[in-house]
């Protein structure tokens, strides 16, 4: 089987709009919740959000940058963030030098876990009060998931895959792993692989407080809202953003003289055939994703050194994750920290596959793993477990695991080791 | 020029994301200024909320410079 690596790394997210700045806020301990500003939460049972901060912000994002003037007004912002940290991914592998052979051999696997859900609920009310000929005629194409896959193989001439993954929270990590496949069995040298959400209007705020999955409990203190583990958490706090990174076929990137982070050695994924929101009573998905991307890895259970959770913060989740870590690692469990970075960056659902696989990426480059913020007091049943409270930790770090679980009972679990 | 076509120019300008100096009333929207066919109909959307006409879709297929939407807004408004 062909061998994949990482070559490149794009970010954005409610800690910084590329990578070292959202890695130097996170490893400082730094959250991006706050109130949202999008529009007016006062009668919303949640009132506060991750948000990408704009433009003028110490740490903001300015979509001008890498996307025209013309595509910004026509798409959603998950577009508009998904094109950005694909340029990211990019230009840090340094695929502008491709030849036009190498561009067919050049993909996408980007995804969405909602898609366009602000632009549609904008021109619904378009549609309600102005009526049929006011809808724009770049509703359709500027809301699509695919549509960031599609946008970026134009922008940058990539003609290879055109795919993109819709597993709610789980579509980062699915979207890399179909991915990493795909350049494993032949279909792609290259492929741009990742997740995008921005969702952060009244219908999504109002949708995921309804269906009891945000925190409400906090919204005086946005900062201390997401708790992974902690006794007092009460939900997730949205996020948005999107991470993107470069695939490559191992002999094509050492070829190219490519930098190469790491190396994705297994991917599992598996179904609860449960319920459409609460997870497994057990966490039998979580650990079955978790056993098969272990087993086709090759690693051992000891190998591994960093585990990036799925941990959101909601009441239910949280633990039965930790159970099913605990009952796949055994013993091995001491020797690994484990920690959720939703507690800075709140949930980037179709994102946060991929933007948490960055982090466990960029954990194997610097020999450090980020903290679980807010763990002021750990439920029952998180003994002998590194957490990594609050703080950083310095340690070593060669082969990490990353879970992503979403609504419709869907899991994905990847593995990935320096090379 | 006329106060139409300053307006006009706007629009364009904010849609299009062009240079002003580019939109000249010569210039065609299409070979010109970099718009598509999606691009034409959101055009014409936008002039019609602007000026207040109503622009029925035989007519829009004849506008492709500037010039031409300026000319029809002039002769249609009230």
């Amino acid at each position: 089987m062909r061998r994949v690596v990482v070559t490149g790394l794009g970010l954005v997210t409610p800690l910084g709009a590329e990578v070292e700045t959202v890695w130097r806020n996170l490893i400082a301990g730094k959250s991006g919740a706050g109130q949202i500003t999008r529009f007016d939460a006062t009668d919303y049972a949640c009132r506060i959000a991750c948000e990408v901060k704009p433009a003028d912000h110490e740490y903001g994002f300015d979509p001008a940058k890498r996307v025209d003037h013309k595509v910004q007004r026509q798409v959603d912002p998950f577009i508009v963030y998904g094109i950005d940290a694909a340029g990211q991914a990019y230009e840090d592998a340094g695929l502008a030098d491709l030849t036009e052979a190498q561009r067919y051999r050049a993909g996408c696997s980007i995804g969405s876990g909602i898609g366009g859900l602000p632009g549609i609920e904008e021109e619904s009310i378009v549609l309600h009060e102005k009526g049929p000929r006011r809808v724009s005629p770049h509703f359709v194409h500027g809301r699509l998931i695919n549509l960031i896959t599609g946008q970026v193989q134009i922008k940058y001439g990539l003609m290879g895959p055109n795919h993109a993954v819709v597993t709610a929270c789980s579509t980062g990590a699915h979207a890399i792993g179909d991915a990493a496949r795909m350049i494993a069995m032949d279909d792609a040298d290259i492929m741009l692989a990742g997740g995008a959400e921005g969702a952060l209007c009244p219908l999504g705020i109002a949708g995921f407080a309804q269906a009891r999955a945000l925190s409400t409990n906090f919204n005086d203190e946005p900062t201390r809202a997401s708790r992974p583990w902690d006794k007092d958490r009460d939900g997730f706090v949205m996020g948005e953003g999107a991470g993107i990174v470069c695939l490559e076929e191992y002999e094509h990137a050492k070829a190219r003289g490519a930098k190469i982070y790491a190396e994705v050695l297994g991917y599992g994924l598996s179904g609860d055939a449960y319920h459409v929101t609460a997870p497994h009573p057990e966490g039998s998905g979580a650990y079955r994703s978790m056993e098969m991307a272990m087993r086709k890895s090759g690693l051992s259970l000891a190998d591994i050194d960093y585990i990036n959770a799925h941990g959101t913060s909601t009441p239910l989740g949280d633990e039965l994750e930790l159970g099913a870590v605990r009952r796949l690692f055994g013993a091995d469990i001491a020797g690994l920290s484990m920690s959720s970075t939703k507690s800075a960056i709140g949930h980037l659902l179709g994102g946060a596959g991929a933007v948490e696989s960055i982090f466990g990426i960029l954990a194997i480059r610097d020999q450090i793993v980020p903290p679980t913020l807010n763990l002021d007091n750990p439920s029952d049943g998180c003994d002998g477990v590194d957490l990594v409270p609050h703080v950083a930790k310095e340690r070593a770090v060669k082969a990490i695991l990353n879970n992503s679980f979403g609504f419709g009972g869907t899991n994905a679990s990847l593995v990935m080791r320096a090379v | 020029m006329s106060e139409t076509a300053d307006r006009v120019k706007k629009i364009v300008v904010e849609h299009l994301g062009v240079e002003a100096e580019k939109v000249t009333e010569d210039a065609s929207f299409i070979d010109d200024l970099g718009a598509d066919s999606l691009d034409i109909v959101e055009l014409v959307m936008a002039f019609e909320e602007e000026f207040g006409v109503e622009i029925p879709d035989d007519a829009a297929e004849k506008i492709s410079t500037v010039k031409d939407a300026i000319s029809y807004i002039d002769a249609n408004k009230g």
